[in-house]
């Protein structure tokens, strides 16, 4: 066990949420500290912290910890360790909670009291707010809170946290002097002494003194689950759900994604008019608003897409939907459970890499993580838009239009090969268990907009912060290598061709001339690491013509298309497919696994994977004449 | 022993025990924690299309289960009829 590491927090108290997951504490946190959240990390563990203020009547303030849900104090993902650990106070460089408040769903008591028996037995000063209240009515289940405090020994409140005023008790409970909460026990007793079992005796002793030991049916979700949850039209329904996202991301987004684009080009042509050319211009213009510009075009995209999974999240579908995977994943030798790390990886692979933290078994996080760039992520579109119209013609074949086809099969070539990659890891590393699944399928609720838009915002913040980071600083590397040394004095060719990444472009020529690529496409790619989009704009650099963005992208059509054979764009959209995964995904990696070998590896790979495959088609496509 | 993952869609059984496989004796912790405790009434609700993984009802709560993980959970009858 790592020692204790005590730190001096300012701030005032801290009160620390805890509960099962499910039980709504999260909405009760939003609800007690509105928009006053910090989202952050714990030390030295991907963990997601978040703290809240919540400012009481009389003006003081108290800090707000909403712990990771846990089933008990007996910790079985990175997730639930962290639970146990602050409880404990021997997370490091976190404060040992001043008092906890028991999350407890009111229609759930059975499992839910058992936590509250064993946080109770920590000695913190302690009480329970009773939530869903309103649901468990409804069912029939007339819970008295001063009844079950009589019987925990610790305040009970009720709350229906999903409603504004819904949190007034607990309210009027933090504004009370501390003194008011009884300290739970004098002799805290250790945790493991006491069996699952006897807690759950205990439990039992409870309901039946409160006349609340019976099971109430779950009419409407046991409905609703009788066609989620068919294995006939609950696909259909999964099939349906998924083709509406995928449709929403890309037809939604395009108008912000246009705005986006155009403040980008004002911004730029503002400051190119507003300063003399040179190199403190270039480094703003095509450093700075252009690396800037090229990551904020995808936040639309992320947000739809994180809107959506927080709807399915918050509603209670999305666990069903890994339910109705998790024989599809398990076949490659993963659970249900990577099925949303990998839905957000068709938007960015990093939200997905991150997302990948809920996976409880380490060989399967890994694996999720490692195949997630292989998910056709938002950045490769423009590439893919490039070279498709430049080398696939406009036609239509037994009525499908033959472009569209053409994007479709390289979605699904990426999604076929992550499935390879899983399985083939699935045959040197799965042991002979299966991964457990033990997944909650949670009540049916009606997602609430306050707790949407936090979490967005929190989604936005996130992605604009740490991927903005990286990608604003690696784009500035690349404006350096593209552009010093500078020309020399009376030289006609572009600056690309002296500098730096010139050079590099060049001697990559070497590797790329068997599987088609000129030295322009060789030098096109090097930026292309920052971001896959960058490539565009690069190889229009490297063609010399000066214009930007769309610009580029509509002369260069014809450019290409006149000066590379068919075999070679092919070969290009096949490394596409697989290969250059940018910089920044290869970064989260890195913060993700903590280690460089796992980046390694994932760059060793995939670059392998890309230059056999594109190997393979443009050696085909020249036997097929298309040379 | 009849196990859990035996049991038919929309039958009840009562836990009887949790016993753990010899290479992953962590799940009856686990499973114990989630509330499939002796005495509890279980319910199959659904089943994925191949039969592996389960839906139960247990108690008040509902989980996803894996063929392997519900194989760890020893059930009896409630009903005479219904004993295998």
């Amino acid at each position: 066990m790592k020692p204790a590491i005590v730190h001096v927090h300012a701030g005032g108290p801290l009160i620390a949420l805890v509960g099962n997951p499910n039980c709504g504490k999260t909405a009760l946190f939003n609800v007690l500290t509105g928009s006053r959240q910090k989202v952050a990390n714990y030390a030295g563990v991907t963990v997601e912290r978040k703290e809240g203020q919540y400012v009481r009547s009389d003006g003081k303030k108290l800090r707000v910890l909403d712990l990771p849900g846990a089933y008990s104090l007996n910790p079985r993902s990175p997730d639930e360790r962290v639970t146990v650990d602050v409880l404990m106070g021997r997370a490091r460089g976190e404060k040992r909670p001043d008092r906890v408040i028991c999350v407890v769903d009111a229609t759930n008591l059975r499992r839910n009291l058992r936590l509250v028996l064993a946080v109770k037995r920590l000695g913190i000063p302690m009480a329970v707010a009773l939530n869903m209240t309103d649901l468990a009515r409804r069912r029939g289940l007339a819970i008295d809170p001063d009844a079950l405090a009589a019987e925990l020994g610790v305040p009970v409140v009720s709350t229906v946290a999903v409603r504004r005023n819904g949190a007034e008790a607990v309210r009027a409970l933090l504004d009370a002097p501390a003194d008011h909460w009884q300290r739970a026990a004098d002799t805290p007793v250790h945790a493991e002494t006491v069996s699952v079992e006897a807690d759950h005796d205990a439990v039992q002793r409870i309901l039946v003194a409160l006349k609340l030991d019976t099971l109430s049916p779950q009419g409407l979700s046991d409905r609703i689950d009788q066609v989620v949850l068919h294995p006939v039209f609950g696909m259909a329904l999964l099939m349906a759900v998924l083709f509406f996202i995928f449709q929403a991301v890309f037809a939604w987004a395009e108008a912000p994604m246009g705005w986006i684009e155009a403040a980008t080009g004002w911004a730029a042509s503002s400051v190119a008019s507003a300063m003399p050319a040179g190199w403190l211009q270039s480094l703003l213009v095509d450093g700075v608003i252009a690396g800037t510009g090229g990551v904020l075009i995808f936040l639309p995209q992320i947000l739809i897409l994180f809107f959506f999974i927080l709807v399915l999240e918050e509603s209670g579908y999305l666990p069903r939907a890994a339910f109705l995977l998790d024989r599809l994943m398990g076949s490659v030798g993963l659970s249900g459970r990577s099925f949303i790390p990998l839905l957000s990886s068709f938007a960015c692979a990093i939200p997905g890499i991150m997302a990948a933290r809920t996976i409880s078994s380490p060989r399967d996080r890994l694996v999720t993580i490692m195949i997630a760039p292989l998910m056709t992520c938002s950045a490769r579109l423009p590439v893919y838009a490039l070279l498709i119209a430049a080398f696939i013609p406009r036609r239509e074949i037994a009525g499908v239009e033959l472009q569209g086809l053409v994007l479709f099969g390289l979605y699904v070539a990426g999604a076929l090969s992550a499935a390879a990659i899983a399985w083939i890891a699935k045959q040197f590393t799965a042991g002979a268990l299966p991964r457990p699944l033990m997944m909650e399928l949670p009540t049916y609720h009606w997602p609430t907009p306050r707790n949407v838009l936090i979490g967005l915002l929190q989604r936005a913040e996130i992605f604009l912060k740490r991927v903005g980071g990286i990608i604003f600083v690696l784009t500035l590397l690349i404006w350096f290598l593209a552009s010093f040394p500078a020309p020399p004095v009376g030289s006609t060719a572009p600056a690309i061709e002296t500098s730096l990444a010139g050079t590099l472009g060049r001697l990559l020529a070497v590797i790329f001339e068997p599987i088609g690529f000129n030295w322009q496409i060789s030098i096109a790619l090097v930026p292309g690491m920052a971001a896959r989009e960058v490539a565009v704009s690069a190889l229009g650099t490297v063609y010399a013509l000066s214009a930007t963005g769309d610009d580029t992208a509509q002369a260069l059509i014809p450019l290409i298309a006149h000066s590379w054979s068919l075999a070679t764009a092919l070969s290009l959209l096949t490394w596409f497919v697989f290969a250059p995964q940018c910089l920044s995904t290869l970064a989260t990696v890195k913060r993700e696994t903590g280690s460089w070998k796992w980046v390694g590896v994932m760059a060793g790979y995939l670059f392998g994977l890309a230059w056999i495959a594109s190997f393979i088609v443009y050696r085909l496509a020249m036997l097929a004449g298309w040379g | 022993m009849f196990t859990l993952d035996h049991a038919t869609l929309q039958s009840t059984w009562r836990i009887a025990a949790v016993h753990a496989p010899a290479a992953a004796p962590e799940w009856a912790d686990w499973l114990r924690e989630l509330g499939f405790l002796p005495g509890e009434p279980v319910r199959v609700m659904a089943r994925a299309a191949g039969g592996d993984p389960i839906v139960v009802r247990v108690g008040t709560s509902t989980f996803a289960l894996r063929c392997a993980e519900a194989a760890c959970i020893e059930v009896i009858a409630l009903t005479r009829e219904q004993a295998p």
